[in-house]
């Protein structure tokens, strides 16, 4: 129990200075805001240009983007956290040691609170207003109650799996030492592969069908794609299984190489 | 001039000390630019035609407004990075010298390692180009030219705003970016597949569509108005208001010296 | 000839609390603070001058700074310097200064120095021959010959701020401002940045005007003190004049076996440990041959040294006395 007031508060003072930042928060706002627009109008034109084509409803198309506006700071790989990767690269990972709790805890529980306190500060003004926009470019009902109950569970696992792919990154810049460079072009392909630039639908079907399978789709894909139900019964169970499979693999993954890369730290007594 | 080329050899100098990391930068730049690059590729080559666009069109704006950005983000990377300049004093030191603040600002930051960008859109300009149905008479490959270059100065004038409202706050700038990196990547697309509403916004707030989608009509042969093709030459209008800024910026600054 | 008067600054500060309500509450409404910079700041300095200029962090050294390099417009008052106002004609006024900020470098981190001179001499628009004359003097005066071939990274930081005092300096200018020059640098690296700033006040008749903590800068440099307190100016004398003020004041220092039962008249017990005693003994009352006397009567003394104040304890005891 002890522990766990540990992260507990370390999760609270992540989250207080995350939500200091009020104007940076608004601005936030406004810019995802428009990007989720001219995004949409950008889809709409398409759609016009020729709707058989269009591999998902236009309705959830434009439930997509609002959602991805709104939940963007919990789905974004590249965002790494500034101490965290500061400590790793001038060697105060040392001090770390130091503490009582374990690291990786440490490490995932700040990443975990800081995204979603970005994120609290910023969805729900952007959800309020696509919910008011009027009908092709206001955001929609979720189908059913089931399937909102199920998007709030794919949410919460998207969130685990996102905030434990970017521990990961972490836990590898540690590992390799790799300069800045290649975690930039990893983060580029992650965006595209998670459907962070278009929805994993628009891609040819058999790319498609494989990218659903990696950890990238337990993202973004999975939870935005069941809210407008372009999954729904089996395909949803589906994903969400894939989300806790990988979330388990990333959680454990993370973990090992840690303790691994930890111990060489030690013995080399650096 | 010649300062800025100083300035500019500087940078070269001090980023050659380190080649390994400076070419796999360049080369990481590169590769950042495909995912914009394949998200074009899949979303035409289902729908085939945009706004009646072609692929290769859109290609070809695509590649402008890419190479366009690179410029203005490898030259003028100073103003990008100004918040970090004010943060630690760095600003006060350009005011103790006596040469313009924009010519310091603009040679205190070089990053070549922006061109891999550029290199993207090179690469794609050498598909584009023959691929497209453009007539390339040498006024067209003039007009190619001139967009890229005013396009690059737009983007400059954006980098201006956000660096002359760092003087009034460090905070809430975000929005900045729906211009810069936001109108990298939705003018992608000619901006007219955004509708008309966009289409004016750029037109006459932030003159992109003037170095792209306009002088895209002429180059295409949608249109021979030669309006449209000197539409780049006045998106330079849009320097003025950026510069105003920048000086009202410094005047803040000194009057509170924070 | 650097003239201020009567120079006011006000700050308006953003008030921002703690605590998860204030930073919501924050978003609406923000409170400001106005903090009084600098109130009826006015001195002199004649040209060739070396004057430090101390008060503890916060008390508007900076400020005055700022406003006479022209970086800071102030909101009263008047600043003349070689006949220019510094905030109205920025270019003009700072070719005529040079500006030393002991913590923020200007050199290029990755070229060697030579090359960050060679952009000064661009900046400032050099001309070749004075650039060369300048350069050459100011690399003999510092004994920089191998170090200005050197990438300022691989530099120690004395060598680096001599560097960097260098590079304030290639455009001779008439006025040099040093924000904390010695900050961080070891014993032998002060002497020798001490030193030049001697060599150069003699040399070139460069008006100095120091900002430090470091009270032995003080006393190797400079003859007059101006001492800021609160945005204002509390005191404008020569050092000796400081010191003649506590002339009357010595310290005692004595080791001793036995046991010391209590101080003599006219003396006051400063520190005392196994066997160690210090004690400032006031002349007027009690002269030091009298407390040596009084003491040894009580113990036996095996060592002992007599001190004139430190110009240290000088300033801590001004600071006690304005308050500040």
């Amino acid at each position: 129990m002890k522990a766990l007031a540990a992260y507990g508060s370390l999760f609270r003072i992540r989250f207080n200075s995350g939500i200091q930042y009020r104007a940076a928060a608004l601005g936030g706002v406004a810019t995802q805001f428009a990007w989720g627009f001219l995004n949409i109008l950008l889809y709409m034109t398409f759609y016009r240009e020729n709707p058989e084509a269009f591999p998902m409803s236009l309705a959830s198309v434009v439930s997509y983007m609002w959602l991805r506006q709104a939940f963007l700071m919990l789905f974004e790989t590249w965002r790494t956290e500034p101490q965290i990767m500061a400590a790793i690269q001038d060697g105060g990972v040392a001090y770390e040691l130091a503490r009582p709790m374990g690291i990786y805890g440490a490490w995932y529980t700040r990443i975990l609170s800081s995204r979603i306190s970005g994120m609290l500060l910023r969805a729900w003004p952007l959800l309020l207003v696509a919910f008011c926009l009027p009908a092709p470019w206001g955001m929609t009902l979720p189908v059913s109650l089931s399937a909102f109950g199920l998007f709030l569970l794919s949410l919460v696992l998207g969130t685990l799996c996102a905030a434990a792919l970017v521990t990961l990154i972490h836990v590898l810049t540690l590992v390799t030492m790799q300069p800045q460079g290649v975690r930039m072009a990893f983060n580029s392909l992650a965006e595209l592969l998670s459907g962070a630039l278009i929805p994993l639908p628009f891609f040819p079907p058999v790319i498609a069908r494989v990218l659903a399978l990696t950890p990238f789709a337990t993202t973004i894909n999975a939870p935005l794609r069941i809210y407008s139900g372009d999954l729904a019964g089996a395909a949803a169970g589906q994903a969400i299984g894939l989300q806790a499979f990988w979330l388990v693999v990333m959680l454990a993954l993370g973990h090992l190489l840690l303790r691994r890369a930890l111990r060489r730290t030690v013995i080399q007594g650096g | 001039m010649r300062l800025y080329g100083r300035y500019i050899l500087m940078h070269l100098k001090s980023q050659m000390q380190y080649k390994g990391s400076f070419f796999l930068l360049i080369f990481s730049q590169f590769l950042t630019a495909f995912s914009a690059l394949a998200s074009v590729y899949f979303l035409m080559q289902r729908f085939h035609r945009i706004d009646e666009f072609s692929f290769q069109e859109v290609l070809l704006c695509f590649a402008i407004v890419l190479m366009a950005f690179s410029l203005a983000e490898c030259f003028a990377r100073g103003f990008d990075r100004f918040p970090a300049v004010l943060a630690n004093g760095g600003f006060d030191r350009i005011l103790v010298r006596p040469r313009s603040t924009v010519l310091q600002v603009l040679g205190s930051q070089v990053e070549f390692t922006r061109l891999g960008r550029l290199c993207q859109a090179t690469l794609v300009f050498c598909y584009a180009i023959p691929a497209s149905d453009v007539v390339w008479t040498a006024d067209r490959v003039l007009l190619l030219i001139l967009m890229i270059l005013s396009g690059a100065l737009v983007f400059f004038g954006l980098f201006l705003i956000f660096a002359g409202l760092c003087f009034f706050t460090t905070e809430g700038l975000e929005f900045i970016n729906i211009f810069t990196d936001g109108g990298r990547e939705f003018g992608a697309y000619p901006l007219s597949v955004y509708g008309d509403g966009v289409l004016k916004f750029f037109t006459f707030v932030i003159p992109l569509a003037l170095v792209q989608y306009y002088p895209l009509l002429y180059l295409t042969g949608r249109s021979d108005s030669l309006l449209h093709a000197l539409s780049p030459l006045f998106a330079g209008v849009f320097l003025l208001p950026c510069f105003l800024l920048w000086r009202i910026g410094i005047r803040h600054y000194r009057s509170t010296g924070s | 000839m650097i003239t201020l008067e009567h120079i006011e600054k006000t700050y308006r500060v953003a008030r921002r609390n703690a605590g998860m309500g204030e930073a919501l509450r924050a978003l609406f409404h923000r409170e400001y603070t106005l903090i009084p910079a600098l109130q009826d700041v006015s001195f002199q300095v004649a040209d060739g001058e070396m004057v430090g200029y101390i008060g503890p962090n916060g008390a508007g050294k900076s400020s005055t700074i700022k406003i006479m390099s022209g970086i800071l417009h102030p909101d009263g008052g008047t600043c003349v310097i070689d006949g220019l106002t510094p905030w109205k004609n920025r270019r003009e006024h700072v070719r005529n200064i040079g500006v030393v900020f002991g913590q923020r470098s200007q050199l290029w981190w990755d070229v060697p120095v030579i090359d960050s001179f060679e952009l000064i001499r661009d900046i400032y628009q050099v001309d070749a021959a004075a650039y060369r004359r300048s350069y050459e003097e100011l690399v003999t005066l510092l004994g920089l010959g191998d170090i200005v071939r050197t990438p300022a990274r691989q530099l120690s930081l004395g060598q680096r701020m001599r560097c960097e005092i260098a590079a304030s300096l290639l455009h001779e200018p008439r006025i040099l401002f040093l924000d904390e020059p010695t900050i961080g640098l070891d014993a032998v690296s002060k002497l020798a940045v001490r030193d030049f700033i001697r060599k150069i006040n003699q040399e070139r008749g460069t008006t100095v005007i120091l900002t430090t903590h470091d009270m032995q800068d003080i006393e190797a440099l400079t003859e007059r003190v101006l001492l800021i307190g609160k945005g204002k100016i509390l005191l404008d004398d020569t050092l000796d004049a400081l010191k003649a003020r506590s002339s009357h004041t010595r310290r005692l220092q004595i080791r001793y076996t036995g046991a010391l039962a209590a101080c003599p008249a006219g003396t006051t017990l400063v520190s005392q440990e196994a066997g160690q005693a210090a004690f400032s003994v006031d002349t007027d009352v009690c002269p030091v041959s009298r407390a040596i006397e009084a003491l040894s009567r009580q113990v036996e003394i095996t060592d002992l040294t007599v001190e004139n104040i430190s110009a240290e304890e000088l300033v801590v005891s001004l600071y006690e006395e304005y308050a500040i």
